[in-house]
């Protein structure tokens, strides 16, 4: 158990998958200027990170890693090569099936996320997680941990950015600079506060 | 057949005109991380080129046949495949750097400015057209990462292409490298400043106040 609350503290805060490893700085940067909806933004990120690791997770290792389809009677077949094929029509479809779902049976939840979900299929945080994940041979239980914490770290950035940025738009910037090289400035600043989390090991 | 003129205003006005990182806001998302060491830099720079020409050409021969509502995995399929060629690429012939970077190597695959390409572009331009587009916006993003990664290598330990320029104090020479850099929050300084010199002397690209 203490090991799935580190790896949860330690994808939300150490290894913040948007300011120490830059990922989903496109959207970011673009959907950051009001804090509703970088909300909004940040929750369907979690929703569908908390999905697609897991399920990218059980088909690699069921069907893509080396000597996983044994079972088929093809103990030598490596198709790991396919990987970020298959990853990124799994994220695709996820994405599809669960506008879907939320379409038919969640209204509310739908309408609140609205054009953020399909946005989040060219997301690379998404991409990133799972990639992520391989990498670094989580089980099952520990990638469903990963893909939830991992979602809640990007969420609470790009809050963060939003927040500041509404408050930059009363500060008197030079010219060159106003809009998009502020709003690097900053980012830069808030990835160097998170640095600070990096000295705890946990 | 486009003129030479046009053909050169789609291959090099990406690169300080219409940037893909400074001005169009695609593609920072694998950029920043590589940047810490010139090499890991270049071999990024020259994989996602190569993926921007391609995809674009690919794309654009196919683009009257592409039923417009499976478009984006079309372009997708055809984007990964590239990547998956690069990636085994640089796993034959350039093993230390692939280790290094490559999850961002996969990363080209989301990386916006191969899908913004195809989709702003490549969808409705003839290939050789494309294959130049794709060329410049990759000149583009090169030269703000190269210009980063020459910074960031320089000024935070010293050195270029792993060869010693600067003496560093630790090992007897002169040079107090500056700490700063090497950490990744740096890229996001820099960049910021690349944007503020770009716009300084073009001042046609400074958004309006709000």
């Amino acid at each position: 158990m203490e090991a799935y609350i580190s790896l949860f503290i330690k994808s939300v805060f150490v290894e913040n998958l948007a300011l120490t490893f830059f990922l989903g700085m496109c959207t970011f940067l673009a959907v950051s200027k009001k804090v509703s909806t970088a909300f909004g933004l940040g929750v369907a990120v979690i929703v569908v990170l908390g999905i697609s690791v897991p399920v990218n997770n059980i088909i690699y290792h069921g069907i893509l890693a080396p000597g996983a389809l044994e079972w088929a009677g093809f103990p030598d077949a490596d198709l790991s090569f396919l990987r970020f094929l298959t990853f990124i029509g799994v994220i695709a479809a996820l994405v599809q099936i669960l506008e879907m779902t939320l379409d038919k049976y969640v209204p509310a939840l739908y309408n609140a996320l609205g054009i953020f979900l399909p946005l989040i299929t060219v997301n690379c945080a998404i991409f990133g997680g799972v990639a992520f994940m391989v990498e670094r041979n989580y089980t099952f239980a520990e990638s469903v941990v990963y893909g939830i914490g991992s979602g809640v770290g990007w969420a609470l950035a790009i809050v963060a950015l939003a927040a500041v940025r509404e408050k930059l738009k009363y500060a008197d910037v030079p010219d060159g600079l106003r809009g998009l090289g502020a709003t690097f400035m900053a980012v830069g600043l808030i990835g160097l506060g998170f640095m600070s989390f990096s000295g705890v090991s946990l | 057949m486009a003129s030479s003129k046009e053909m050169k205003e789609v291959l090099f006005g990406p690169i300080f005109a219409n940037n893909p990182i400074a001005l169009q806001i695609l593609g920072i998302c694998s950029a920043l991380a590589v940047t810490s060491k010139m090499e890991n830099t270049l071999v990024m720079c020259i994989a996602l080129t190569f993926v921007v020409a391609f995809s674009n050409l690919f794309i654009s021969i196919i683009r009257n046949h592409i039923p417009s509502s499976v478009r984006i995995i079309v372009q997708m399929t055809i984007i990964a495949s590239l990547v998956i060629v690069v990636d085994q690429v640089l796993r034959a012939y350039a093993y230390s750097v692939a280790k290094e970077i490559s999850v961002f190597v996969a990363l080209i695959i989301t990386n916006c400015i191969v899908m913004g390409r195809a989709e702003a572009y490549a969808m409705k331009s003839p290939p050789f057209m494309s294959f130049l587009d794709g060329l410049g916006n990759g000149l583009g993003y090169s030269f703000v990462l190269l210009v980063v990664g020459f910074i960031r290598e320089l000024f935070g330990s010293g050195s270029l292409f792993g060869t010693q320029i600067l003496p560093v104090v630790s090992e007897g020479g002169w040079y107090q490298p500056v700490g700063l850099l090497v950490l990744p929050p740096s890229a996001f300084f820099i960049i910021g400043g690349i944007i503020w010199v770009l716009r300084t002397f073009r001042p046609e690209q400074v958004e309006p106040k709000e």
